[in-house]
């Protein structure tokens, strides 16, 4: 279970991507964000964002259209 | 002649060696082309990059405290927007009838609402929120007499050598 859950369903680029850096920022170091997204191209941006920010990107999945992401807050 | 020394300190923000940071040059202010700087900007900002962002010529406008952005189809044969089950483009000679422009935005935003894409209002707000550095070409300011006024607030007045100052320490530069 993740510490907080976004909501990104319906949003375009780079709106998921905005919304979870911010909501990254509400979760304490160690704690995880869980983001839902419609968003096909969030796929791969979630991915450079994890890569770049030095956030870990923990789980990655798909039901039906929406998009999964478990991120784990690691950067400072 | 004053005996005091000045001392000079340059405001323009300094990253840390191993964070990369971004600039852009935003040149033009018509809807679609509002796009792309705006959400290079916040999106590099939201993965940690410094970015600046210079306003010159028809991208000063976008700091504008009300935007109606505007587009047109004219000079534009990629410009086809989904239709009926097709895509539609606008022939230039269609695109000079007084109120077919106004037209063509209403639909785009329409468009964009539908499709979950932001304003570009919601995203300069973001980039504020985010700390973008913005920079009003002070020359533009003159040329179409604006001011500061007329602004949002937090924009910065600046000319080419404030820009190319920041250009020299960043590692993408941008020209949109």
């Amino acid at each position: 279970m993740a510490d907080h859950t976004l909501d990104a369903k319906g949003l375009n680029c780079p709106l998921p991507i905005l919304k979870a850096r911010k909501a990254l920022k509400e979760v304490p170091a160690g704690g995880t964000l869980e983001i839902l997204a419609t968003d096909p191209g969030s796929v791969a941006d979630f991915e450079a964002f994890c890569r770049q920010t030095g956030n870990e990107l923990v789980e990655q999945s798909q039901d039906d259209k929406v998009y999964r992401f478990l991120i784990k807050h690691t950067a400072a | 002649m004053s005996s005091e020394a000045q001392t000079i300190v340059s405001e323009a923000p300094v990253a840390a060696p191993e964070t990369k940071s971004m600039s852009i040059i935003v040149t033009k202010g018509s809807l679609d082309w509002a796009y792309p700087p705006f959400i290079l900007a916040t999106t590099a900002a939201a993965m940690g990059l410094p970015v600046t962002m210079f306003f010159t010529f028809y991208g000063l406008p976008l700091l504008l405290k009300k935007l109606d952005l505007q587009l047109t189809a004219a000079g534009n044969p990629a410009m086809k927007m989904p239709m009926m089950g097709a895509h539609m483009g606008l022939p230039n000679i269609l695109t000079a009838i007084p109120g077919v422009d106004a037209a063509c935005s209403k639909m785009m935003k329409n468009l964009m609402d539908k499709k979950g894409v932001a304003s570009i209002e919601d995203l300069r707000e973001l980039a504020i929120e985010a700390e973008v550095r913005m920079i009003a070409c002070q020359m533009t300011m003159d040329l179409f007499e604006y001011s500061l006024d007329d602004m949002i607030e937090g924009p910065e007045l600046g000319g080419a050598a404030t820009y190319i100052e920041c250009a020299t320490q960043a590692d993408i530069n941008l020209f949109i």
